[in-house]
């Protein structure tokens, strides 16, 4: 961690109707680091992850990543920070119609001029990033199990090498070897590639072992940001609880 | 808001009536998002086509949809015929059958039957299609990625529907004739030179360019409606049903309302399609 900070949140809200997700929220993203926003169903943890790369926007406040304010940024000029900011969703969000060599490719033909050749072995190298080898190149997503799936869309969005990850759930709907290996992967691909990651999540095992700091949301608000070894004992009884109940009281 | 005083000063709702309330704010909301949908494409547009993307779509949508619109024609013009002569028969103007038909196909229902036929299979399957790639996040991961899902999945679909539809429209015509000239010789006794001659001599090409002018419209409104409805589908499989259903209602009644007035339109204008 180098401590700079890469992405920040000033005072952004964010509601859908009468129901207020984010209310005037600060939170600093620093360079190198694997944070975890943390928090129960429905507390607006994917909304957060989506103000980072201009996927949503917020209704007040300001949206920093890299230096530039994305807040008001239309499509276009948000390709250039979208190119730097990679993400996972939670079911993959693999292009159904195409092959997993495509899916890899597709970033690469938008943005990059390499050839066939290159495009091709830039996907078995970062297949062989989240250990998978060459064979899975010409299967279509349906017929992935969801933990490859996942791993898959961990490699198209790595191709572009972007300089921070979003992790939106990895490891939800995933048996319990195959939520580690994801795990594995987020630890290993953010000191491999030198990335910052940011893992939205509700899953208490998975952030035990990726986090380095913890901002846990509720109601609206980010009550704790911290290193992972003051969460456990922070005043929040709320986060406590979160602990308590993953059995892992640290 | 939505509230007035009357002459006395008394307050009084406007919306009396919620459902209309709501009908109205959905309709408005709807117009507003394809007319957005339209900005958007418009822009693209300028920008580099992937013309190989255009391609596929126009045989998924329209070579795919050659059969549907044909059989429609083609049963459509035996049936005219029938009826036709079976009207014109109590003024002794039963000769008068392949006038008719072919006017009627070429003027009004085969252009109009086509978009209806194509905003049944194609609409419906442009929303169904883009509505479950929203639902699973895949529009999100376009744009996460820095692509553009207008560019990549709008454009090709509606250039594709828009130069599709004049032929589907003009091979319609032709099989609408035709079923009217079968019914004619075979059923209605009608020498078949004479079907032909008169055909020809009714026709003139401003009759297939009235009709054919429409469509290219018919194609953009069936598209943007298809692709609106889709990328706003939301909850799931139930979001993307209730997309469909929406995508292929509004389309037809688009359609129809739209034939009213290009009809209106190129009967003022001089273009020569009057």
């Amino acid at each position: 961690m180098s401590g700079e900070t890469i992405i920040s949140f000033h005072g952004i809200s964010r509601a859908f109707g009468d129901k207020v997700v984010l209310d005037r929220v600060d939170l600093d993203v620093l360079a190198g680091e694997v944070l975890v926003i943390l928090g129960g169903s429905g507390t607006g943890k994917s909304v957060a992850l989506r103000q980072m790369n201009g996927l949503d926007h917020p209704d007040s406040g300001t949206v920093v990543v890299g230096g530039t304010d994305i807040t008001r940024l239309t499509e276009e000029e948000l390709v250039p920070v979208r190119r730097k900011v990679g993400m996972l969703f939670q079911g993959g969000a693999l292009f159904d119609s195409m092959t997993v060599f495509e899916n890899i490719a597709f970033p690469l033909w938008e943005h990059t001029s390499m050839t066939d050749a290159e495009i091709r072995e830039r996907a078995v190298e970062v297949l062989s990033f989240v250990d998978l080898g060459p064979e899975v190149l010409p299967l279509l997503p349906s017929s992935l199990s969801g933990g490859m799936k996942k791993r898959v869309s961990l490699a198209r969005t790595i191709s572009l090498k972007p300089e921070v990850l979003l992790y939106d759930e990895p490891t939800t709907g995933l048996d319990p070897v195959t939520s580690m290996t994801i795990n594995r992967l987020i630890v290993d691909l953010n000191t491999r590639l030198a990335t910052t990651s940011v893992v939205v999540t509700h899953d208490i095992n998975s952030t035990l072992y990726v986090a380095d700091r913890i901002a846990f949301l509720m109601d609206g608000r980010f009550v704790f940001v911290g290193p992972k070894a003051e969460a456990a004992t922070s005043t929040v009884p709320e986060l406590r609880a979160f602990f308590e109940a993953g059995g892992t009281e640290k | 808001m939505g509230e007035f005083s009357d002459p006395i000063g008394q307050s009084v709702s406007f919306w009396r009536f919620p459902r209309t309330r709501r009908w109205s704010e959905r309709t408005f909301f709807h117009l507003g998002g394809i007319g957005l949908l339209a900005r958007d494409l418009a822009r693209a547009a300028v920008s580099r086509w992937e013309f190989g993307e255009v391609l596929r779509q126009a045989d998924r949508l329209g070579v795919q949809s050659i059969s549907i619109t044909n059989i429609t024609a083609l049963f459509t013009g035996m049936v005219l015929a029938l009826q036709t002569a079976y009207s014109l028969s109590q003024f002794g103007g039963k000769l008068f059958v392949s006038r008719v038909v072919a006017l009627s196909l070429c003027r009004e229902l085969g252009p109009t039957l086509t978009a209806l036929m194509v905003a049944a299979r194609v609409g419906a399957g442009i929303t169904a299609e883009l509505g479950s790639m929203a639902v699973t996040e895949q529009v999100d991961a376009m744009r996460a990625l820095g692509a553009s899902p207008v560019k990549k999945l709008v454009l090709p679909r509606v250039v594709a529907v828009i130069v599709m539809m004049p032929a589907l429209t003009l091979l319609a015509d032709f099989l609408g004739i035709l079923g009217g000239f079968a019914i004619a010789v075979l059923d209605l006794k009608i020498g078949a030179s004479f079907y032909i001659t008169t055909t020809l001599q009714s026709l003139e090409v401003h009759d297939f360019l009235h009709g054919l002018c429409k469509s290219p419209f018919f194609g953009l409104e069936i598209a943007l409606i298809g692709c609106y409805n889709g990328l706003s589908a939301t909850g799931g499989a139930d979001g993307v049903g209730r997309a469909t259903t929406t995508a292929v209602v509004v389309a037809s009644i688009a359609v129809l309302v739209t034939d009213f007035f290009l009809t209106k339109l190129f009967m003022a204008l001089p273009l020569g399609i009057n």
